[in-house]
C-alpha cells in the first residue's frame, strides 16, 4: 500500500493502472485532461500500460471497445460535452457483451468554468441502462475506478466513473491497493453479442433489461450507497457525489442530525430511498449537476413526501454546489466574516497570453474585413476563442467541436456572404474535417480559416493527431482548388502579406482555406528548454 | 485547528506551485490537506485562484465556504480584494504589491492597497524587489510562500525541504534561487 497525493482524475488513471489496465485513449478536455496525461507519464516511467491521445471522443471510445473486445481492461476518458460526440458508440456499447472490463471516466463541468454547457452525465449512464459510480473523494475515486472494472466484467456493461470539476481538480491523500494483473488477450466469445444486426440487438437489449434487477440489487447493497436514520426527524436528506462534502461542511452546525442517504453508485438503490422516505416527510435531495435523483424520486415516493432540490427551486437551480449554497438550502443562516469596503475587483477574464499566434491571426482577419464590409466569422471551440472579447472582438459563434465549419457552410447556403469559419488545428481534426468534406462537395462560398499552433492548446498543449506538416495534403485531399489553398506563417512581420491574401480568398465566390501556421507561445518554450536541457546535458 | 488558505493571482504567476509547497509541506508535518485548483481555459492571463485547507482532523469539503478562511495570500493586489468575503473575522491578507495591469479597467493601485489595508491583518510585501534581490523576478511567488510562513501553522524547515524536493528536477541553482526568494520573503516579515 503507498499513500499518494493525487488530483481527482489522478486517482481515476491510477485506480485503472492498478485494476490491470491494459489500454486507455482519450481526446483532452477540461477537467478531464489530467486522466490520460497521468496514464502518458505512468506510461513513459513504466513501460505501460499505453496511453493514447485520438482524434477525437467517438475513435477513443471505438478504440476502448476494440480492446475490450479482445478480453482487455480499458479506459476512455473525456469531458461532458465529449461524451455527445462519443454518445453512439457509447449507447450501443450498453449492448453489447463487454468482454474486458470497460471504464468510461466523465468529467462533468458544473458552473461551467471551462465548457459551453453543464450537462449531467449520470443521464447518460441512466440512458444506456449502465452502472454509474459518483465518488465524493479522491480515495473513492481511486477505489471505484477499480471497482467499475469488476462490475464491468461480472455484469458485461460499460461502467461509467461520473466526476465534477471539484473533485477531478482537487488534490488530496490517496492511499492504494497492491496492483491486479492485466488480462489475457483472448478471442471474444463466438456467440455473436457484439453483432449488432436487429435480430441479435433485440436479443442483447433484452438481456440487458434482464439484468436491472441484479444491477439495482448491487448498487443497494453498495457500501458508498449508505443510510443513517435518525430518532424521530421529520428531514431526509440525499446527497450525489460531493454533494456529502457540502453537506458534512454545514451538518454540525443543524440542531439534530436529519436523515442522511448517500448515493456513490447508480441505478439509484430504490430499497434505501423507500426506507428513508418512511421516516422522513420532506426530503432534500443535494446533487451536483441536474436534478436526477430529484426528478426520479417523484415517480417513486408517494405524493405525500414534500421532495425539495433544485427542480423544486429549493436547491440553487443553476451553477456547481457550493458550501455556502447547500448551507442556505439547508435553512443555515449566512456566516459572518470581515466586511472590508474599498475597491470592487473588475472581473480579469482569460486572454490569448502575449505574443500568441492567434492575436496575430486575428489582426490580419480585421485587416482584410476592413474593405469587405458585412461578414459573419464563426469560430470554435479552443483559445483562439477568446478572439470573441477584446480587443479582437472578431468571432461571432462558438457552439461545438467542428461547428465554424458546418454553420458557415449552412449561413453561405442561406444566402449570407462573406461567410468565414476560423477554426483551430486540433479541432479542425476533431470534427472540422468532417464539416469541410461537406463544404468542398459542394464547393460552398465560404473561406475556411486554420488557426494552426501545432499543439492542443487551451488544455495544456497535448500533441495534435497528426503534425501540422500533414494539414495541407490532407485538405488538398478533399479536392479542394489549390490555387484556394494557402499555408502562410503568421508571424506579425507578413501581418499585411497575410491579411492581403485573406482579402483574396474571402473575396473569391467558391471554398478556400488558409492555414495560418506559428507555434504555441507556451509550447514554443517548453521545447526551447527540452532542447536547452539536451544541449546542457551533451556539454 | 482548520487553517484554510486562499491562494490568489493571475495565470501565469506560480499560484499552483505555491499550494503545492505549502500542501506538501503541511502533510509532511502530520495534517491533512486538500487542495482544489482551477485549469484550462482560466489559466490563460485571467485571474485564477486555488484553495488549499490544512487541518488535524479529516476535512469534508475540496472549497472553501464564505468567511472561514484563515488566509488570503495573492500575489497580485488587485486579486486579493476578490475572495476577501472568504475571510473569517480575523483573517489575514498577505499580497505582493506589483499591479499586473493586463484589464483596461484596473483601478488606481493607491485605492486597491488601502483597502487591502483595511483588513485589520495584512502584510504588504515587494516581493518583485525580493526576488529580484535574491535572483530572478521568477521566484516572486516563493517570496510571498515566505511571507505566509509566519502565520502558516507549519515549521519553516518543511517548507524549506518541500521547496527543495520541488526544484530539485531543474538543478541546485534553481533550488538555491527558491529558498533565497523564500528566506526573503520569511525576513522581510519579521522585519
Amino acid at each position: 500500500m503507498a499513500e499518494l497525493v493525487l488530483l481527482g482524475d489522478e486517482a481515476v488513471a491510477l485506480g485503472a493502472v492498478d485494476a490491470g489496465l491494459s489500454a486507455a485513449y482519450a481526446y483532452p478536455g477540461t477537467p478531464s485532461t489530467e486522466i490520460v496525461e497521468y496514464l502518458v507519464a505512468h506510461a513513459t516511467r513504466h513501460g505501460g500500460p499505453p496511453a493514447h491521445w485520438c482524434t477525437n471522443e467517438k475513435t477513443a471510445y471505438e478504440a476502448a471497445l476494440g480492446a475490450s473486445f479482445v478480453g482487455r481492461r480499458t479506459l476512455v476518458a473525456m469531458k461532458h460535452v465529449g461524451l455527445n460526440v462519443a454518445a453512439d458508440p457509447f449507447m450501443n456499447s450498453a449492448l453489447v457483451s463487454i468482454h474486458g472490463g470497460l471504464v468510461v471516466a466523465v468529467a462533468d463541468d458544473p458552473g461551467m468554468h471551462s465548457s459551453q454547457n453543464e450537462q449531467d452525465s449520470r443521464f447518460y449512464a441512466d440512458f444506456a441502462r449502465i452502472a454509474c459510480f459518483e465518488p465524493s473523494t479522491q480515495q473513492e475515486a481511486y477505489d471505484l475506478t477499480r471497482e467499475a472494472f469488476d462490475l464491468s466484467e461480472r455484469f458485461r456493461i460499460p461502467v461509467m466513473i461520473r466526476l465534477v470539476t471539484r473533485l477531478a481538480h482537487a488534490r488530496s491523500i490517496v492511499r492504494t491497493q497492491p496492483p491486479r494483473l492485466q488480462n489475457a488477450v483472448t478471442h471474444p466469445p463466438r456467440d455473436a453479442s457484439w453483432i449488432l444486426l436487429p435480430a441479435n440487438a433485440r436479443r442483447q437489449w433484452s438481456a440487458l433489461l434482464d439484468r436491472q434487477d441484479a444491477l439495482r440489487a448491487y448498487t443497494q447493497a453498495h457500501a458508498v450507497n449508505r443510510l443513517d436514520l435518525r430518532g424521530g426527524e421529520p428531514l431526509g436528506v440525499i446527497t450525489a457525489g460531493v454533494a456529502r462534502n457540502y453537506f458534512l461542511e454545514n451538518a454540525g452546525e443543524l440542531g439534530a442530525l436529519p436523515h442522511h442517504l448517500h448515493v456513490g453508485a447508480y441505478p439509484l438503490p430504490v430499497e434505501a430511498l423507500r426506507t428513508l422516505a418512511s421516516h422522513a416527510t420532506r426530503i432534500l435531495v443535494l446533487e451536483d449537476g441536474y436534478p436526477l435523483i430529484e426528478r426520479q424520486l417523484r415517480g417513486l415516493l408517494p405524493t405525500t413526501t414534500q421532495i425539495l432540490g433544485r427542480e423544486s427551486g429549493d436547491v440553487v437551480r443553476e451553477g456547481e454546489l457550493t458550501p455556502d449554497n447547500v448551507r442556505a438550502a439547508l435553512g443555515l443562516p449566512d456566516r459572518q466574516g470581515l466586511a472590508v469596503v474599498g475597491v470592487v475587483p473588475p472581473p480579469r477574464p482569460p486572454q490569448l497570453c502575449q505574443g500568441c499566434p492567434h492575436g496575430d491571426s486575428y489582426r490580419a482577419i480585421k485587416d482584410a474585413l476592413r474593405t469587405i464590409g458585412d461578414a459573419i466569422v464563426t469560430s470554435d471551440i479552443g483559445c483562439y476563442t477568446l478572439g470573441a472579447l477584446p480587443p479582437y472582438s472578431q468571432i461571432e459563434s462558438c457552439v461545438c467541436m467542428g461547428a465554424s465549419i458546418g454553420m458557415a457552410k449552412g449561413a453561405s447556403d442561406a444566402g449570407f456572404r462573406p461567410a468565414v469559419a476560423v477554426i483551430g488545428d486540433s479541432t479542425f481534426l476533431h470534427s472540422g474535417l468532417s464539416a469541410l468534406m461537406d463544404a468542398a462537395s459542394a464547393n460552398t462560398d465560404m473561406t475556411v480559416l486554420i488557426l494552426d499552433n501545432e499543439t492542443v492548446g487551451m488544455t495544456g498543449g497535448q500533441p495534435t493527431i497528426l503534425p501540422s506538416s500533414r494539414l495541407q495534403a490532407l485538405v488538398l485531399g478533399l479536392g479542394i482548388d489549390p490555387d484556394h489553398v494557402h499555408v502562410l506563417d503568421a508571424h506579425p512581420r507578413h501581418a499585411p502579406t497575410n491579411a492581403d491574401t485573406l482579402r483574396r480568398e474571402i473575396e473569391h465566390r467558391g471554398l478556400s482555406v488558409v492555414i495560418m501556421v506559428r507555434e504555441c507561445i507556451e509550447t514554443a518554450k517548453v521545447h526551447k528548454a527540452a532542447a536547452r536541457a539536451v544541449v546542457g546535458a551533451g556539454s | 485547528m482548520t487553517f484554510d488558505i486562499v491562494l490568489a493571482g493571475v495565470g501565469g504567476q506560480g499560484v499552483l506551485s505555491v499550494a503545492a509547497v505549502i500542501a506538501s509541506a503541511a502533510m509532511d508535518q502530520g495534517l491533512e490537506v486538500k487542495q482544489a485548483e482551477v485549469h484550462g481555459m482560466a489559466q490563460r492571463g485571467g485571474a485564477v485562484q486555488a484553495s488549499l485547507r490544512l487541518a488535524d482532523h479529516p476535512i469534508a469539503s475540496d472549497m472553501i465556504a464564505n468567511a472561514t478562511a484563515s488566509l488570503v495570500l495573492s500575489m497580485e493586489p488587485l486579486e486579493s480584494l476578490r475572495y476577501l468575503g472568504l475571510l473569517k473575522t480575523d483573517g489575514a491578507v498577505i499580497s505582493a504589491m506589483t499591479p499586473l495591469r493586463n484589464i483596461v479597467d484596473y483601478p488606481p493601485l493607491d485605492d486597491i492597497l488601502d483597502t487591502i489595508r483595511r483588513v485589520p491583518t495584512h502584510l504588504l510585501i515587494d516581493a518583485d524587489a525580493l526576488a529580484r534581490g535574491a535572483g530572478a523576478v521568477r521566484a516572486t511567488n516563493m517570496v510571498m510562500v515566505g511571507a505566509a510562513s509566519r502565520l502558516l501553522p507549519i515549521a519553516p524547515a518543511a517548507i524549506e525541504r518541500c521547496i527543495a524536493t520541488r526544484f530539485a528536477p531543474k538543478g541546485q541553482a534553481v533550488v538555491d534561487l527558491n529558498l533565497t526568494a523564500y528566506r526573503a520573503g520569511r525576513t522581510a516579515v519579521s522585519a
